[in-house]
């Protein structure tokens, strides 16, 4: 099903079928992460798939136009062709990996014994995703963090949020799409059920991460998603008044900052960076203040960057 | 007989048709969807090598011994959040290039790039000429 949905892709030229097929598709790979344990990813690629990445893809259509040319049968031939030898020797590489779900197979030798048996007594969290996400792998996520942040000044330097006249001062746009949106009774019902259930879930989410799947990335994509519905529906000005893209602009830095303090505090108190054991007296408290503290900050981190992405993209569009 | 390799070549398929699409098509976002069915492949992989059989989501609990691999559920967990953060600045690039170019189609702007590098050299011999 899931091949048959990626190839419907490749045969659209109607780039907004497209798009919703790619929101059915990343729909469908977060159900395989299901089946596969990856509770978290599934979380994760439900919530960014299926929508943020389609509400950025569809930000950009409407400023790009919607079809795409077909092009010459000759300039089709050749890329099938490399498609094809590429795709052959990558089946012939499989069939020196080790099969599908033995317990011996080399990815589970190294660290992977040591973070489910030892993280219990060592971090604590139940979720063993979230205690090596936190704190075993705390350096790599730092940097997650930051290519996420650098990825939101690029878009920044592109396309300029805010710079221009910011919801208060412009007149209203008459965007026609906007208002019929605003006079759909059930479309506006449904969303004013939704929102705040959905805020509050995304709460949840990010402080719960430690127990159960959740965490600081999820969190901040479905409170990101919460304000794109409001902004779809009741249009961007008014999410604009709610929040101000100028101050927006800054929580990205605040939240990667939040991190890199606890990081230095846990110098200062004499551990290594982002070893949260020295933040308190019991090392455990040390650990599950830490791991609190720096999923808000990505969180924080997240929420504004995707807010910010989308604000910047659909501002252009107006 | 090959059954334990069946997920691996499932995302052998989606690798290359993203990769087909990234490379036939002339459309920048539809390229960029090719990207995107091509970095979900390489997810779907990782996260294929971490399952065990006869295993559980990696949440600590009385009376369960076996786990799935956390590691590489960290790893895709990061590298969705980063793909989508890549994958709007590269839809940012491409909105400014249609504010550029009007379009944003592969081939007429390589054609529009051509036409002006011809007019510039032909300005600049012009420049020499009259020296």
């Amino acid at each position: 099903m899931i091949v048959a949905t990626v190839f419907i892709i490749v045969k659209l030229d109607r780039l907004m079928t497209a798009v919703m097929m790619m929101g059915f598709f990343s729909l469908l790979s977060s159900c395989i992460f299901m089946i596969l344990d990856a509770v978290d990813v599934a979380f994760t690629e439900a919530a960014v798939g299926a929508g943020a990445s389609t509400i950025f893809f569809l930000a950009a259509l409407a400023i790009v136009g919607r079809t795409s040319k077909k092009r010459k049968k000759e300039k089709t031939l050749m890329p099938l062709a490399v498609v094809i030898c590429t795709g052959a020797v990558l089946i012939y590489a499989t069939f020196d990996m080790p099969y599908f779900g033995t317990a011996d197979a080399p990815i589970h030798q190294h660290v992977a014994p040591r973070y489910l048996q030892e993280s219990g007594d060592e971090v604590g969290p139940p979720n063993i995703v979230t205690s090596v996400l936190a704190s075993y792998r705390g350096y790599d996520t730092f940097g997650e963090a930051g290519v996420v942040f650098t990825a939101f000044i690029g878009v920044l330097l592109l396309l300029g949020a805010g710079t221009r006249k910011s919801g208060l001062e412009r007149p209203d746009p008459p965007n026609a799409k906007v208002e019929s949106m605003r006079q759909k009774i059930v479309l506006r019902e449904v969303a004013d059920l939704l929102i705040a259930p959905v805020l509050i879930f995304s709460l949840y989410v990010q402080w719960h991460g430690d127990y159960g799947p959740g965490g600081g990335f999820q969190a901040g994509v479905i409170f990101a998603s919460v304000i794109f519905l409001y902004a779809l529906i009741y249009g961007i000005v008014p999410a604009q008044q709610l929040f101000p893209p100028r101050k927006l602009a800054y929580f990205p830095a605040l939240g990667l900052l939040l991190y890199a303090a606890v990081g230095l505090a846990s110098m200062a108190m004499g551990g290594n960076f982002l070893d949260y054991s020295v933040l308190m007296p019991d090392p455990h408290d040390g650990q599950h203040y830490g791991i609190l503290i720096i999923e808000l900050g990505i969180g924080i981190t997240v929420a504004a960057v995707m807010i910010n992405i989308f604000f910047s993209l659909s501002e252009r569009s107006l | 007989m090959f059954t334990g390799l069946f997920n691996y070549w499932i995302v052998v398929i989606l690798m290359m048709a993203g990769l087909y699409i990234v490379m036939s098509s002339g459309h920048l976002v539809k390229k960029i969807i090719g990207l995107n069915i091509f970095q979900t492949s390489v997810f779907i992989f990782f996260i294929s090598m971490g399952k065990v059989s006869g295993g559980t989501a990696p949440i600590l609990k009385d009376g369960i011994s076996v786990f799935s691999n956390p590691l590489p559920h960290v790893l895709i967990l990061t590298a969705i959040v980063v793909g989508v953060a890549t994958t709007a600045l590269g839809l940012a690039i491409s909105v400014r290039i249609y504010e550029a170019y009007g379009t944003v189609e592969e081939d007429e702007i390589s054609e529009m790039d051509k036409e002006n590098r011809q007019r510039e050299t032909s300005v600049s011999t012009v420049v020499l000429d009259k020296q």
